[in-house]
């Protein structure tokens, strides 16, 4: 369990807090991935969606985190659990979700799907089929940014399990060598698939991955958006400052199975259920919230502007058509 | 007893160099070790040493002399004491003496990286600058070096009346860079070994002197770490040009150039492109064995999504390159590293760019087709020279682009001879000349008078020994006699 690992991201010191208009942010923009989650694992079971989905229930957090902290520009990339960085980024719900069904109105006109997404406009670089790939991908990224002395900085996401891929560290040593300014974050959701990760990793505190190379690394809890946040930011500042990639290790969770088709025997449900009540990261803002004196009615009204925006996406990825069998052929060259 | 010191060969490639200068003279007492001379090639740089213990007796060939063969005697060492019959008659006699002025230019300005070489004129254009820094860094070699292939037919887009200059494929290529980094700053060179060292087999030398560290980027050993900081870099709006080393290890890198380079453009449904050039000697060298000389011509033709270019001379390298490196798209580039010291004609002009995608007739014929790329062009063209005397008039076809395949040229030229013969030094199955005889029978069927037939390297793995290497690969002969083969003759 994340309280049990790594005494560094749970026992970490005092918390920074947000300002109220902060909370409210983390909590719309979390809501809005989490409710567009559930509705893509509902369009799934009714054969909307098709092929691999991978959804982000459970650790909003991260990527929620990592966005509040960076700054116009900044780009965007990751592998196949993608969705939640793509609402990040600020790409439209409803084109995203058309995507995800194969039709012509999604960001890839119904050709790349749940994994394979991209958005020029928003600086978000995919959307990765191939799970150790956004490493040096977000490092070339950042190769762009320091060649051109932009001050732009790469912010590049994988999983616990792609950090055991030899890509990663090739592009460690190379982001190190050069200093290049991305900043690593490892979602560290405890399964690869259904490999937990004692199973699969001699070293499982994955912020001491980029020691090798002299990388900072930071292990963090992850279900709290505003560790999160104020992680990134000192990572962007290290990266804008021009000394090179920091690592984050974000600790996180994710409830659903590993994709539509696993039926998650290689944990027990209570485990599962544990984490959604004390680590909740949407939870966790929306108790700070009420504390702070907002009304139960103000979070519904989020909640229900979420559940709106996500229920038009849904209608518009299911009313839209198929792409034209005419695109079949196009975008294979530029 | 006498002992002859040899030239010695460099690398497996190299068949002669130049004696750049003796360290010891006549009379002088050498042991085993001992640096006695220094040879180079336009591509390395290296000391002779003794090998026996005795007297310099005698220098055969004198410091500077261009164009020494491999293996030519260089000196005599003899036990103190003895005398030395005159053997002087080894020595290339009219090449004595010269003291070659890029050899004491390249001593006066070693590459600082970084920063333009010096040059005597400041105010000079920046292409005199680098014509400067580059002929300092390297003696150019002289039209009368290597063994020539037969002159290939210039490219038909290049205008009647053009002025042509002679250059090695490596020059051309090099200069189809220069030309592209100077034109486009978002162009720059990443791989291993390509600035400081100048390139592996000295392709990208004297760009590290003009164009800086920041374009010129020498990497760790990383193929599959590197292509994909190539393409993060494209996809973000550069113009990389990736070099590998050899194709033989972007089979570390093939993930990213097949699943992130290929398929992008059309998983983002046309919104991010991969201008990227993947480029390097592709193929077998001599005596590399098996995992240095591969060809993966036909693995990289079958990715939808990439562009795959194979030029047989330096005309085609230099207009082929200048346009990859302009395209949209990622391009995988196959040089061949025994086609990099060969000389041909490139047309002097300001800005050389060849059209993508279309064949070239390189010698028009009437009795059968044969199509090739790259080194097969080789074969093919001397197969060409035998069959006419033997009164075959063969067309011979130079693919220059292998995707896309311009079927069209060879199909109108079987149309005309009804018998064709594809050439590769790839494998046999799924090769460039399956390809070739499946667009044939099935487009020009009716006009065959006999079966498609293809010459390829054999179906085995690449062997060390050099008479197995020689049965490994093709050779003309095989290509006379499948022409013959398909003349019924």
């Amino acid at each position: 369990m994340v309280e049990e690992s790594g005494g560094g991201a749970a026992a970490a010191s005092t918390v920074p807090p947000f300002t109220r208009e902060q909370e409210l942010t983390a909590f719309r923009d979390m809501l809005l991935i989490r409710r567009f989650e559930e509705k893509a694992g509902q369009l799934y079971g009714m054969g909307v969606i098709g092929g691999f989905c991978h959804l982000y229930i459970g650790q909003e957090a991260v990527v929620v985190g990592v966005k509040m902290a960076a700054r116009n520009g900044d780009q965007f990339t990751t592998s196949y659990r993608d969705h939640g960085h793509m609402l990040a980024s600020g790409m439209e719900p409803r084109r995203v979700m058309a995507e995800l069904a194969g039709k012509r109105g999604g960001y890839s006109k119904g050709k790349g799907g749940s994994m394979h997404m991209f958005s020029r406009e928003a600086n978000f670089y995919g959307g990765h089929g191939i799970v150790g790939a956004p490493a040096p991908i977000g490092a070339g990224v950042a190769f762009a940014n320091a060649y051109r002395g932009d001050g732009r900085v790469s912010l590049t996401f994988f999983g616990e399990g792609a950090s055991n891929q030899g890509q990663v560290y090739e592009a460690f040593n190379m982001a190190a060598l050069w200093k290049l300014p991305v900043v690593f974050i490892v979602e560290n959701n405890r399964y690869a698939m259904g490999t937990e990760i004692s199973r699969a990793s001699a070293q499982i505190d994955f912020s001491k991955r980029g020691a090798a190379f002299a990388i900072p690394g930071k292990q963090i809890d992850g279900m709290d958006v505003r560790i999160v946040k104020a992680t990134a930011d000192e990572a962007i500042e290290w990266c804008r400052a021009g000394k090179g990639p920091y690592l984050i290790e974000a600790q996180t969770y994710r409830y659903r199975g590993h994709s539509m088709s696993d039926p998650a025997k290689y944990r027990s449900k209570e485990e599962v259920q544990k984490m959604r009540e004390e680590h909740d990261p949407i939870e966790q803002v929306r108790a700070r919230l009420i504390a702070d004196g907002v009304s139960e009615d103000e979070l519904k009204k989020i909640d229900a502007n979420a559940r709106k925006i996500v229920a038009e996406a849904a209608d518009f990825a299911t009313a839209d058509k198929e792409p034209d069998p005419s695109e079949l052929w196009t975008d294979v060259l530029a | 007893m006498t002992v002859n010191v040899l030239m010695p060969a460099l690398s497996p490639t190299m068949e002669q160099g130049k004696l750049a200068k003796w360290l010891k003279s006549e009379g002088d007492s050498v042991k085993a070790g001992d640096v006695i001379a220094e040879i180079e090639t336009d591509k390395a740089t290296m000391e002779v040493e003794a090998v026996d213990e005795g007297v310099l007796a005698r220098i055969l060939v004198p410091g500077g002399t261009e164009n020494v063969a491999v293996n030519t005697p260089i000196a005599v060492i003899a036990e103190e004491g003895e005398e030395v019959a005159d053997t002087a008659d080894h020595a290339p006699a009219d090449r004595v003496g010269e003291e070659d002025k890029a050899q004491k230019q390249a001593e006066a300005a070693p590459p600082v990286p970084g920063q333009t070489a010096p040059q005597d004129e400041p105010g000079e254009a920046n292409k005199a600058a680098t014509k400067a820094a580059v002929e300092a860094a390297t003696p150019a070699p002289k039209a009368t070096s290597v063994a020539e292939q037969p002159s290939p037919r210039v490219a038909p887009e290049v205008p009647e009346g053009t002025t042509m200059v002679s250059m090695t494929m490596r020059e051309a290529l090099r200069d189809a860079m220069a030309e592209e980094m100077r034109r486009d700053p978002s162009v720059f060179v990443i791989g291993e070994e390509v600035a400081e060292y100048q390139g592996a087999y000295k392709v990208t030398q004297g760009l590290l002197q003009e164009f800086g560290a920041r374009r010129v980027v020498d990497t760790p050993i990383t193929e599959y770490g590197f292509a994909g900081v190539g393409v993060g870099a494209a996809f973000a709006g550069l113009r990389p040009i990736v070099e590998f080393m050899t194709f033989n290890f972007s089979m570390q890198a093939i993930d990213h150039i097949v699943n992130s380079a290929a398929k992008t453009l059309y998983m983002s449904g046309g919104q991010i492109n991969c201008p990227i050039v993947f480029r390097g000697p592709n193929g077998a060298a001599a005596r590399v064995a098996a995992q240095h000389s591969q060809d993966y011509s036909a693995w990289y033709s079958q990715v939808p999504g990439l562009i795959v270019i194979a030029p047989s001379n330096a005309s085609d390298a230099k207009g082929l390159l200048k346009a990859a490196i302009r395209n949209d798209n990622p391009v995988v580039f196959l040089e061949n590293e025994i086609l990099y010291g060969k000389t041909s004609e490139v047309p002097a002009l300001e800005d050389f760019v060849l059209p993508i995608g279309k064949a070239r007739i390189a010698r028009p014929g009437k009795d059968v087709t044969l199509v090739s790329f790259s080194i097969g062009m080789t074969y093919a063209l001397q197969a060409a020279e035998q069959l006419a005397k033997e009164g075959i008039d063969a067309e011979v076809i130079d693919l220059r682009t292998l995707r896309p395949m311009d079927a069209a040229t060879i199909i109108e030229s079987v149309k005309k001879t009804g018998r064709c013969v594809a050439v590769e030094e790839g494998w046999p199955q799924c090769g460039i000349s399956a390809e070739i005889a499946m667009r044939v029978q099935q487009e020009a069927f009716d006009y065959l008078d006999a079966p498609v037939l293809r010459v390829t390297g054999k179906d085995t793995p690449m062997p060390y020994a050099a008479n197995l290497e020689k049965l490994a690969l093709p050779s003309v002969a095989d290509v006379v006699a499948a022409a013959k083969a398909v003349m019924y003759r």
